[in-house]
């Protein structure tokens, strides 16, 4: 299911999985991640599984490219290998306060906000990945009239807890980082926690999510 | 624990960035957590060794100003790595401090850590065990996620560094060196070579780029040439490691650090190669750099080089 696998680097194997992003593809990477987790191969120091890549990053001092790549090319996946599923369900408040750029999102979709706000919270959405800061997940897809650019220029602050989208993705930022998604609104829960050490994310790479609309009483309720 | 028993130092002063690091939590990048860990891995290791710490133990890291330290507790040793100037301060009078050598320190002494000398890092240490706890096997703080000891915050003024257990049997001990500096940083070509133009791709190597102040523990950001983007200024995010150079949509370079976000969508034009990481983290904002393309096989073979240099100068400590 690898088509093919490069070096990133001196210290990691970059695995290429097809150039599309599609939940089929997806789902192998996701195979594979964990079957290598569970294989458990000395030197190995990291895995990053992304839409339809798997990033292999191994210590030096006991691995080299080639070496490392014969292994990983020799692994052997049962096609019904099932992936772990969860729904769950993440309210979301839109107020003004947290949709930062619904103006922006209207001008370039054409679409009224309550029109674009119906359609987000109409579908569950696929979690391909989780990254970039601790707990963030990339989730998808997008109705087709809902898919925009990032903003051209990122901001230097997203607040912790907004819900934005680009392309055909949506995510949440668990962390207040910077970031150039265009944000619909904010979720009071907590995605990700630190003091759960063995399962911080709140949502794993397969699952789906459903958001609900809250109103800021609401919001304001859970965050108390 | 009864005061009297305690060791400790109290921070006059928190510096900048002060952290405790050792070498990293692994196997994390799945759910957007990085390595962390002492950015200069060298001086990490020879500050340990010239303690005779266990390998992987917890150390304190300071970036441009250190922190001014009180210490209260029985008599310790304590030594700092890097280019760093700073002053001990006892009743006997002021002593300016080397780097690579061991000094005693006794109740009420302090170590006031000026500045690092052209370099960004340095690292305090002393023979013993700081009180740290630990996240998913490791003391390293991370202050963008806010994992760690402290909260995962950086040090601030007033806190009080636990000291667990001293080393007796400790010898004074000293290596020495003077660091190694570098004029070039090599790096491995990246998996988006090909979306730069051929004239950004030879401005890449031929021209300098100056580190500006947007630079910390997750990434360093270049200016200088624009680098012309002829494919896509964006790929599909995927995993992002140490050292990868990315392309932004406004044409400049920018390294991912030890804190970096696990996965990222600009284009990588190369990598860093292992072995000049250390010397890449201590250049300054406002220097330049200057990027020199290897293959595969001589950076793993230069990271072979590198392991032998410092297990060299470890050998060399008395």
């Amino acid at each position: 299911m690898i088509k093919n696998i490069l070096n990133l680097g001196d210290a990691a194997l970059y695995c290429d999985f097809g150039s599309d992003v599609n939940q089929e593809i997806n789902s192998n990477v996701i195979k594979y991640f964990y079957h290598i987790k569970k294989l458990n191969l000395k030197g190995i120091t990291n895995l990053t599984p992304s839409y339809n890549k798997l990033i292999i990053s191994y210590d030096l001092n006991i691995h080299s490219f080639l070496s490392l790549k014969k292994k990983i090319e020799n692994i052997e996946i049962k096609e019904n290998n099932k992936l772990e599923k969860n729904l769950i369900e993440i309210p979301v408040c839109c107020d003004n306060i947290f949709a930062l750029d619904i103006k922006r999102v209207e001008n370039k979709l054409k679409l009224k906000s309550e029109i674009i706000l119906e359609k987000f919270f109409s579908k569950n959405y696929f979690c391909y990945m989780t990254g970039f800061v601790a707990g963030m997940p990339f989730l998808g897809d997008l109705d087709q009239e809902m898919r925009l650019k990032r903003l051209e220029t990122p901001r230097v602050k997203v607040p912790k807890g907004s819900v934005g989208i680009t392309e055909q993705f949506c995510n949440i930022y668990t962390f207040e980082t910077p970031g150039g998604w265009n944000i619909l609104g904010n979720t009071p829960q907590n995605i990700f926690d630190t003091s759960n050490q063995s399962n911080p994310n709140l949502v794993n790479p397969g699952d789906t999510i459903k958001f609900y609309r809250i109103t800021l009483d609401q919001y304001n309720e859970i965050k108390r | 624990m009864k005061s009297k028993d305690r060791n400790y130092f109290k921070i006059l002063r928190a510096g900048i960035n002060t952290t405790y690091q050792d070498l990293g939590r692994n196997n994390l990048y799945h759910i957007g957590i990085p390595f962390s860990g002492a950015m200069d891995k060298r001086n990490f290791q020879l500050l340990n060794s010239l303690l005779q710490n266990d390998y992987n133990s917890p150390v304190i890291e300071f970036a441009y100003q250190g922190p001014h330290l009180k210490y209260f507790g029985k008599d310790i040793f304590f030594c700092i790595t890097g280019n760093v100037s700073f002053k001990i301060i006892t009743k006997e009078g002021v002593i300016d401090g080397n780097s690579y050598q061991c000094y005693l320190l006794k109740n009420g002494d302090e170590v006031d850590i000026h500045s690092t000398n052209k370099s960004v890092y340095g690292y305090f240490s002393i023979n013993g065990t700081f009180g740290v706890d630990y996240y998913w096997g490791s003391c390293s703080i991370n202050t963008q996620a806010q994992i760690g000891p402290n909260n995962g915050n950086k040090f601030s003024k007033d806190l009080e560094i636990e000291i667990i257990d001293i080393n007796n049997s400790f010898n004074k001990r000293k290596l020495d060196y003077l660091g190694s500096t570098i004029e070039n940083i090599r790096v491995i070509k990246g998996t988006n070579y090909d979306y730069f133009s051929a004239s950004s791709q030879n401005k890449f190597f031929k021209e300098s780029f100056k580190i500006t102040k947007l630079s910390d523990r997750m990434g360093m950001r270049l200016e200088g040439q624009k680098i012309k983007n002829i494919v896509d200024p964006n790929i599909k995010s995927e995993g992002l490691v140490k050292g990868v150079i990315q392309i932004t949509s406004a044409g400049d370079p920018i390294i991912m650090l030890s804190d970096h976000g696990t996965i990222g969508g600009y284009p990588k034009i190369a990598t860093v190669i292992s072995a000049d990481y250390d010397r890449l983290v201590q250049l300054t904002p406002g220097s330049n750099i200057k990027f020199k393309d290897v293959s595969l096989e001589d950076a793993e073979t230069l990271y072979k080089l590198y392991q032998m240099e410092t297990n060299n100068l470890i050998s060399q400590i008395k």
